[in-house]
């Protein structure tokens, strides 16, 4: 089987044209870089993405913390890791890669925070 | 209140940052930075997606990470940071400049400094910039106005969404908003291709089944108090909305990603030259603009599309900045640098003679098999075919030595 795809592994987007079978790929032509390659394996048999999004912070300076799954997770599970991101509220001070949630809805992905809060008594 | 620095960096987003790193890294004492929000890392900070920092860092970081590896840096330094300051004028009289900032805790600040750098971004186009009949409920806002409401204060701006434009910060937002809940009904954009990159159409967009108009744009927006529907129209090649085939979208709000503009009204009040194309200074090889002493660097003096690359342009401005404090170095005598076929932009404006030279450059419009060529007379200084090349794109290109005896350096495709 054949599949044009666009790699996203970084801003460059290269167009993969990849040649595979049920079990494998045969052939990856077009990529950069051998991140490409990795890439279409993966986004051919089990697509998967980095979620980044905001949880709720009490005791900071600001409303939210900034966080991001700390690896790929699995395409299907991004929305029940969105659910669970909602109910998440933590409190400052928090440091730039402190995990949050342990690996997120059996993702195998820690949610980890992106950004260092220190606490505050300071009303916004 | 009277401050006497060596060098003043207005902004601290991430051009801003660098940049003060750079003065400190090249020997320059007292370094100032003027921001007006209450943190470093200007935009990045509301840029919680990933992305950021693989060529700089090799490693793929979110914005505010990428923004607090050079917090950190900054805090190993002695820079002096003035937050919630906004700076309101330059004077430049000879070498002496003098900045006026105010300030919420310490009101007006005059700074007397040799070196000015200019790092204060840029800014969105919004509806009046690009004129969208209807009428003018609430809901209608630009795209990075979004995603400071969600990202940085946890408010959905709809719950409906209609974008128009697919430059990057729409794209972002449509995934960043079906993420968060809402229906992201349609991207909407007048040229013929998208304006942003090829991996966020994939990943923002057919993830999730978003349609993309191309050659589609807004005609109409409808509702009284709050937004409630829009007109959507396909264009002819004279950009002409063909009315028979109008359709309309309902929705609860519009966002817009129609391009940004670099922020340079302190800039030309202070008498710096803008380039009509980029609407930054111009600035020769050293990244200085027609002042003296006053150079610019990041988004305020061409709008870029990856952050790695504002950085160096600033390390590279602090670098030249700091010169220019040590040994006074005039206005380069540079040869013109002239933009051809098929390139809307080639910066600096002048090249420095017998010196490596760095040019960033954008295509009009998207190509095939294009080579970029740069000429000085008959010597072909550069050349490299793309097989794909877009306008969403910044080329950087490294010349190894600029000739001594050349009237203009021609860059264009062919």
């Amino acid at each position: 089987m054949k599949k044009t795809i666009i790699c996203i592994s970084c801003p460059l987007g290269c167009n993969l044209a990849v040649e595979y079978n049920n079990k494998a790929i045969i052939r990856v032509l077009g990529n950069a870089c051998n991140r490409g390659a990795k890439y279409a394996g993966k986004e051919i048999f089990s697509p998967e993405r980095v979620v980044t999004s905001t949880v709720k912070i009490m005791g900071a300076r600001v409303p939210l913390l900034s966080v991001k799954t700390d690896c790929s997770v699995s395409k299907e599970k991004m929305f029940d890791i969105m659910k669970q991101i909602f109910k998440i509220q933590i409190e400052a001070p928090i440091n730039r890669g402190s995990i949050i949630c342990k690996n997120i809805c059996g993702s195998g992905a820690n949610l980890v925070a992106t950004r260092t809060l220190d606490k505050t008594t300071q009303i916004r | 209140m009277i401050k006497n620095v060596d060098a003043i960096v207005i902004g601290g987003g991430p051009a801003g940052m660098a940049a003060a790193l750079s003065l400190k890294n090249n020997g320059i004492e007292k370094v100032l930075i003027a921001e007006r929000e209450d943190f470093l890392g200007g935009i990045l900070l509301q840029c919680i997606h990933n992305g950021f920092g693989l060529h700089r860092f090799k490693e793929e970081l979110t914005g505010p990470e990428y923004a607090e590896r050079y917090i950190d840096f900054l805090k190993s330094t002695d820079v002096e940071v003035l937050l919630k300051t906004c700076a309101i004028d330059i004077v430049s009289t000879g070498k002496k400049k003098k900045v006026y900032l105010m300030s919420e805790s310490s009101g007006l600040i005059e700074v007397n400094a040799k070196v000015v750098i200019l790092a204060m971004g840029c800014r969105e186009r919004n509806r009046g910039n690009i004129a969208i009949p209807g009428s003018r409920p609430a809901g209608v806002m630009t795209a990075g106005l979004a995603q400071k409401l969600v990202n940085r204060y946890g408010y959905m701006p709809g719950k409906e969404i209609v974008i128009l434009g697919s430059g990057d910060i729409g794209l972002i937002m449509a995934r960043r908003m079906t993420w968060e809940g809402a229906k992201v009904k349609a991207v909407i954009e007048l040229q013929s291709y998208p304006g942003g990159l090829n991996r966020n159409i994939v990943q923002c967009l057919n993830d999730y089944n978003i349609p993309l108009y191309l050659s589609h744009t807004i005609t109409n927006i409808y509702g009284n108090e709050r937004i409630r529907a829009v007109d959507v129209a396909p264009i002819n090649e004279f950009r002409e909305p063909l009315k028979e085939n109008t359709f309309n979208i309902t929705c609860d709000a519009l966002l817009l990603s129609v391009g940004l503009i670099p922020e340079n009204e302190l800039s030309s009040n202070a008498g710096v030259c803008l380039d009509k194309v980029t609407g930054g200074p111009l600035v020769d090889s050293n990244l200085m603009t027609s002042i003296s002493g006053i150079f610019a660097c990041g988004n305020v003096l061409h709008v870029h599309d990856l952050v790695d690359w504002a950085s160096e342009e600033a390390e590279d401005c602090g670098k030249s900045a700091g010169e220019y404090f040590k040994t006074a170095i005039v206005q380069a005598k540079g040869i013109p640098v002239k933009a051809g076929h098929l390139v809307r932009y080639a910066l600096p404006s002048t090249l420095e003679p017998g010196k490596p030279g760095l040019i960033s450059l954008r295509t009009i419009a998207p190509a095939e098999n294009a080579a970029i060529i740069v000429k000085a007379g008959d010597s072909v200084l550069y050349k490299k075919t793309h097989k794909k090349i877009f306008p969403s794109e910044m080329q950087r290109i490294k010349i190894d030595t600029v000739p001594e005896n050349a009237d203009a350096i021609h860059v264009y495709f062919e």
